[in-house]
C-alpha cells in the first residue's frame, strides 16, 4: 500500500523537480523541499514568521485556507502575487498529488 | 571593558540556560542580545504561543518559559548588554576573546558561547533598486529620533502595527505624512486602524492603497519616490522614506568571524562539546549545525550543558570536574543564596 504522492517543484533557475512525498508523516511543503535539498530556507521553522519559504502555486489544487498568521506574513513579504503561499503552511495530503509550485525569489 | 568567564551571544532560552549550567560550575556569564529584552524569539516573536515539547511542561507559553528561565538563573547574577549587536570578535595574546558591539561596548572572556538562534533581527528591506545607496540619505528602516522628521515630508510604507503607529505619531511632527501599503487592508490594533482612518478622513494624512514604491530618485540623496498606485505611476517629492516591513533574522556580523558556516548555521563538533573551529568558541542552540541537528529548545539546553562542562575543563585543565546532582548539592548562587533539599529529620520513638 503506497501512500506516496508526487509533486512538482520549480526552483529559482526554472528547473523542475519531481518530488515524492509520503502523505502519512504530516509533512508540509517547506519540510519536504528542505528534505529534498531544494533551496528553501524555512528559517523560522514553520511558524509563518519569515516568508523564506514563499512559493507560487501553479496548479489548480484546492489548498487549505490561509491562516491569519500567513495572511499577515504575506502582507509584509515581498514578491507576493495572487498565488503566493507559505510552503510551511501547506500540509501535503493525498489530494495534492500533482501539485505544481514555483519557489519565489529570496527576499 | 566588561569581563566574565563565559560571554554568551544571544539571550534566548539556550543562552539563558547556559547561565544556569555555568553557574553550577561557579562560572560567571554575561549575555549580549540585539533585542532590548531577554528571551530571543520566544519573547519577541511568539510570547503568547504555547510550546508542548519542553520536558515536564505539558504546555507552556513561550513568554512564560523565558520568565521561568530568568527566575532560574537569577542566583547566578548574569550581566546583560541588551539592544546591541555583537559585531566583531578578536583574539588577544593570552587566548581571550574581545567582542565589540555596534555601539562600541567591549567584552572580554576566555570562552565565547554563540547562542544566536536565527541571528539578529534586522529590518526587512523592500526590493527596490539602489535602495542601499539612499540609506541614511532619506531612507530609514527604524525611527530612533522622531524629531529628525520635524517639518519634513515623510512617506511610510507597510501595513502592520509599526507603520500605523508611526503614521499616527509623525502626523504631529512632520509637515506631511503619506502612508502607502500594497494591500487595501491594514493589519494592526483596531484602535490604530481607526485613528489612521480618522486622520485620513480629516485630510491630515494621505493614504495610498494599493500602492508600492517602485523607484527612488535623487542625485545624492532621496528627492522623490516613484509609486505604483493602483496600476498608475505617480511621483511624490519627499524628504524621508520609511519602509516598515517587520524584522527578519540574519546571521549578521557573526558570519564574518572566521567560523565554519554551512547553510546559515555554524558547524560544531557534536561528538564532543559543540566547539566551533575556533578554540574556546562554542555554538549552541538553533545557530549551530551538525549531522542529525534538531532545532529544538530542549536540544539547546542539552548542548548548553555539555558545552559548560567543556568550558570548565578548558579554563581549569588541572581541576577534576565531577558531575554533582542539584538534588544533592543544591544551588549556590553568586548572590549568597543557597537552595537545598530539606534534610529529613529523624526522630526516634521512645
Amino acid at each position: 500500500m503506497s501512500k506516496d504522492i508526487t509533486i512538482q517543484v520549480i526552483d529559482r533557475n526554472g528547473v523542475s523537480h519531481n518530488v515524492i512525498v509520503p502523505t502519512d508523516m504530516e509533512l508540509n511543503l517547506m519540510e519536504i523541499c528542505k528534505a529534498s535539498n531544494l533551496p528553501v530556507e524555512g528559517i523560522c521553522g514553520g511558524m509563518a514568521l519569515c516568508a523564506s519559504c514563499q512559493c507560487y502555486i501553479e496548479s489548480a489544487h484546492k489548498l487549505p485556507v490561509k491562516s491569519d498568521d500567513e495572511e499577515a506574513m504575506l502582507a509584509e513579504a515581498f514578491y507576493v502575487k495572487e498565488n503566493s503561499r507559505l510552503a510551511c503552511q501547506i500540509q501535503l495530503q493525498p489530494n495534492l498529488a500533482g501539485l505544481v509550485v514555483r519557489l519565489a525569489p529570496e527576499g | 571593558m566588561i569581563t566574565t568567564d563565559i560571554l554568551i551571544i544571544g539571550a534566548g532560552p539556550t543562552g539563558l540556560f547556559t547561565v544556569f549550567e555555568a553557574g553550577l560550575l561557579q562560572l560567571k556569564c554575561h549575555l549580549i542580545d540585539s533585542l532590548p529584552i531577554p528571551g530571543g524569539q520566544c519573547a519577541e516573536i511568539y510570547p503568547k504561543k504555547p510550546i508542548y515539547d519542553i520536558p515536564s511542561h505539558p504546555e507552556i507559553l513561550a513568554g512564560d518559559l523565558v520568565e521561568k528561565l530568568l527566575q532560574q538563573i537569577e542566583p547566578f547574577q548574569p550581566g546583560y548588554t541588551l539592544g546591541e549587536v555583537a559585531t566583531t570578535l578578536e583574539k588577544t595574546k593570552d587566548n581571550h576573546y574581545i567582542v565589540t558591539t555596534d555601539k562600541g561596548t567591549q567584552h572580554c572572556a576566555p570562552i565565547i558561547a554563540i547562542a544566536g538562534g536565527l541571528g539578529s533581527f534586522e529590518p526587512r528591506k523592500p526590493p527596490i533598486e539602489h535602495l542601499d545607496f539612499y540609506e541614511n540619505k532619506g531612507v530609514e528602516y527604524m525611527i530612533k529620533d522622531p524629531e529628525k522628521f520635524r517639518n519634513q515630508n515623510v512617506v511610510l510604507a507597510g501595513g502592520g502595527d509599526s507603520a500605523l503607529d508611526w503614521t499616527l505619531f509623525l502626523e504631529g511632527v512632520a509637515s506631511s505624512v503619506t502612508l502607502l501599503h500594497r494591500r487595501n487592508e491594514f493589519r494592526g490594533a483596531l484602535d490604530s486602524v481607526e485613528k489612521v482612518q480618522h486622520l485620513k478622513n480629516q485630510g491630515r494624512i494621505q493614504l495610498l492603497t494599493p500602492a508600492e514604491v517602485i523607484r527612488i530618485e535623487g542625485s545624492d540623496k532621496l528627492e522623490s519616490l516613484v509609486i505604483n498606485h493602483n496600476g498608475e505611476e505617480i511621483k511624490r517629492s519627499c524628504d524621508a522614506f520609511i519602509p516598515l516591513f517587520g524584522l527578519t533574522p540574519k546571521l549578521g556580523p557573526i558570519a564574518d568571524w572566521g567560523l565554519d558556516i554551512e547553510k546559515n548555521a555554524i558547524k560544531v563538533d557534536n561528538s564532543l562539546d559543540y566547539q566551533t573551529n575556533l578554540p574556546g568558541v562554542y555554538a549552541i542552540g538553533d545557530v549551530n549545525t551538525y549531522p542529525g541537528k534538531l532545532k529544538l529548545i530542549l536540544c539547546g539546553f542539552h548542548e548548553a550543558t555539555l558545552m559548560c562542562q567543556s568550558a570548565f575543563q578548558r579554563l581549569y585543565p588541572d581541576k577534576k570536574n565531577v558531575l554533582k546532582y542539584t538534588t544533592i548539592i543544591g544551588v549556590k548562587g553568586f548572590d549568597g543564596s543557597h537552595k537545598q533539599a530539606q534534610k529529613a529529620t529523624i526522630k526516634s520513638i521512645e
